[in-house]
């Protein structure tokens, strides 16, 4: 289900403009964020969808009707919506919870608790949380069960306002993944709310940049937006690190990936003048032992220095950068899908390949 | 003669016990009635200020008005009004309603107003309309404070029901009346003595009632457990 936004204004009594002149066009089944500082009118106008807010001139379509010829709680069932900390109900089980809207709209009682387990299956929360309150759950199950409740009654668009900022780093990252491989399944038309451009440029198909006063700044694919801001408020927005942003949406073909001398765990690998990477059984990457090592008998952990990250091949080649830079060897180790050892590139030859890159980001 | 041996006599009498129970259902129903009635309309009026700054403001000045009325004076003012007799629990009924309405006002629009925010907006993006919101989710939401506010009201009411006893409308308050005009300790120091049990028990009653109704407020670490850990 399409999402259009023409001509949209929000102005409130006191005279601030909160939405400017808003035309934007949201694709069905793809993910579009909203990004921009506090004050760009990004949660205004996505309260506009749901009629949560009603613009003061202009309209808004969903899937080619003007949002107001309907009922605002009927048009709200069918517009899945998760903010900041879940706005879960307090006096309700989880499972309750994620059971409220198909009660909403009228299922049975057993019918709407059995999708609401189902639900809890598929955001990835084990199903004895359903009995629990949500003050009894950690801050990332809480927003998981949010999800669940704007998934339950199956609606094809889904609003969320900042989901993720208020758990840690960490939880936020994990949160962001299952979003991804959710909407590889369900396909939805999701409008996501941000102030974090790292945040954006992960999960959006396509970024809208807003500036302060709600105005649109720019509208693309992130990579877009990073390697070509239309102008310096979008530049200074998206942030210092852009080109090594960019590089996520460069591959790594043009990278010449070398033999590295490997050594086996529990084998004697003698002595030798260089870095030698420790594979496992299964060839996959344990540590680095140092030049010039003795080791007393069999190779152990023990005797090895931490690695780097890792780099999967096939993947974008920020990931083949950071291997090299942070590898204690200088060899960025690349490992295919199942993580066995397939080489290693140095930083040398991973900045060769992106300056001779057609798309380089040294171009933009 | 000693003053537990008068106490003795007193309850000794068959009559005595018989009446003194008849008094006690009596205050428990003159009491209890407005509590309930005064509840349901406090809710109301907090249905109708919750958000709106002048209505809140116009609610909280009827209330504090209504509640300087002296109790005596407004027994006496409302058969005058509604044409009942002056002696009829319906005045005493009406009175208290009036009281626990004007006590309960501020405590309901405070517990509405302590619900979250992002509550109450994420049920209405979730599709509720307003009545059934308020009903489901505020209300609910706001017992824990609109509990205490209850039990105030009731330890009012139930020492209010006396004042009833000087226009003869029953209740434990006709011990005190009772007492007072033979100069007999004993009735009064009986009707004392079950008042406070009353008030106790209704209490405690009102404490279980909440605990039934929040289940889960229950379930939120206290302060010494997230020390703890």
């Amino acid at each position: 289900m399409g999402i259009e936004f023409r001509g949209v204004t929000k102005t409130y009594p006191n005279g601030t403009v909160a939405v400017d002149d808003l035309d934007l066009s949201i694709e069905d089944g793809t993910i579009t964020v909203l990004v921009g500082p506090s004050g760009c009118g990004k949660t205004t106008s996505l309260r506009m969808i749901n009629r949560m807010v009603e613009p003061t001139s202009g309209a808004v379509l969903l899937d080619g009707r003007d949002v107001r010829e309907a009922d605002p709680a009927v048009l709200r069932r069918g517009i899945g919506y998760v903010i900041q900390h879940a706005g879960l109900f307090p006096h309700r089980t989880v499972l309750n919870n994620v059971a409220t809207v198909p009660l909403l709209s009228g299922w049975g009682r057993r019918r709407a608790r059995e999708r609401a387990a189902e639900l809890l299956e598929i955001v990835g929360l084990p199903g004895e949380l359903g009995d629990r309150y949500p003050a009894q759950l950690s801050g990332g199950q809480q927003q998981r069960v949010g999800v669940a409740r704007a998934l339950a009654a199956d609606a094809p668009v889904l609003l969320m306002d900042e989901p993720f900022s208020a758990v840690d780093p960490v939880v936020r990252q994990g949160l962001q993944d299952e979003l991804l491989r959710l909407q590889e399944r369900l396909g939805k038309t999701i409008v996501f709310v941000t102030h974090d451009i790292d945040e954006a440029v992960r999960l959006g198909d396509r970024v809208a940049v807003l500036r302060v006063g709600g105005s649109l700044a720019q509208y693309g694919t992130p990579a877009d937006v990073l390697r070509h801001p239309v102008d310096d408020f979008v530049a200074g927005f998206v942030g210092r690190d852009r080109g090594y942003r960019g590089l996520s949406f460069l591959s790594a073909e043009g990278v010449r990936i070398e033999d590295v001398p490997t050594v086996r765990l529990g084998g004697e690998p003698g002595v030798a003048p260089g870095w030698r990477l420790a594979v496992n059984d299964a060839g996959q990457p344990r540590g680095w032992l140092p030049p010039e090592s003795i080791v007393d008998g069999v190779l152990t952990e023990d005797d090895l220095v931490a690695g780097g990250s890792l780099y999967r091949q096939g993947t974008a080649i920020r990931g083949a950068l950071d291997a090299a830079l942070s590898s204690p060897a200088g060899l960025g180790v690349v490992v295919d899908d199942d993580g066995r050892v397939v080489g290693a590139v140095t930083a040398h030859q991973v900045l060769d390949a992106i300056e001779s890159h057609p798309e380089s980001v040294g171009s933009a | 003669m000693t003053f537990l041996d008068e106490l003795g006599r007193f309850l000794g009498s068959e009559n005595v016990r018989e009446q003194l129970g008849r008094n006690l259902l009596e205050h428990c129903y003159l009491a209890l009635l407005p509590l309930v009635l005064g509840v349901v309309l406090a809710i109301g009026a907090g249905w109708l200020g919750r958000g709106r700054r002048r209505m809140r403001g116009a609610l909280f000045v009827v209330g504090n008005v209504l509640y300087t009325i002296p109790s005596l004076a407004l027994f006496l003012v409302i058969p005058g009004i509604i044409g009942t007799k002056i002696t009829s629990s319906v005045n005493v009924v009406l009175a208290l309603t009036i009281y626990t309405t004007a006590l309960l006002v501020r405590p309901v629009l405070d517990a509405l107003d302590n619900v979250p925010a992002h509550v109450v907006a994420s049920a209405t993006a979730l599709g509720y309309r307003p009545a059934r919101r308020f009903l489901a989710v505020e209300l609910p939401l706001a017992v824990p404070v609109l509990a205490a506010g209850v039990r105030v009201a009731s330890v009012s009411n139930i020492s209010l029901v006396s004042v009833g006893a000087l226009i003869g409308t029953g209740g434990l308050g006709v011990l005190f009346t009772d007492g007072f005009q033979r100069t007999y300790f004993a009735p009064i120091v009986v009707g004392i003595v079950l008042t406070v049990l009353l008030a106790l028990v209704v209490d405690v009653l009102l404490v279980a009632l909440r605990r039934v109704l929040t289940p889960w407020d229950r379930t939120a670490p206290t302060r010494a457990e997230v020390t703890a850990a």
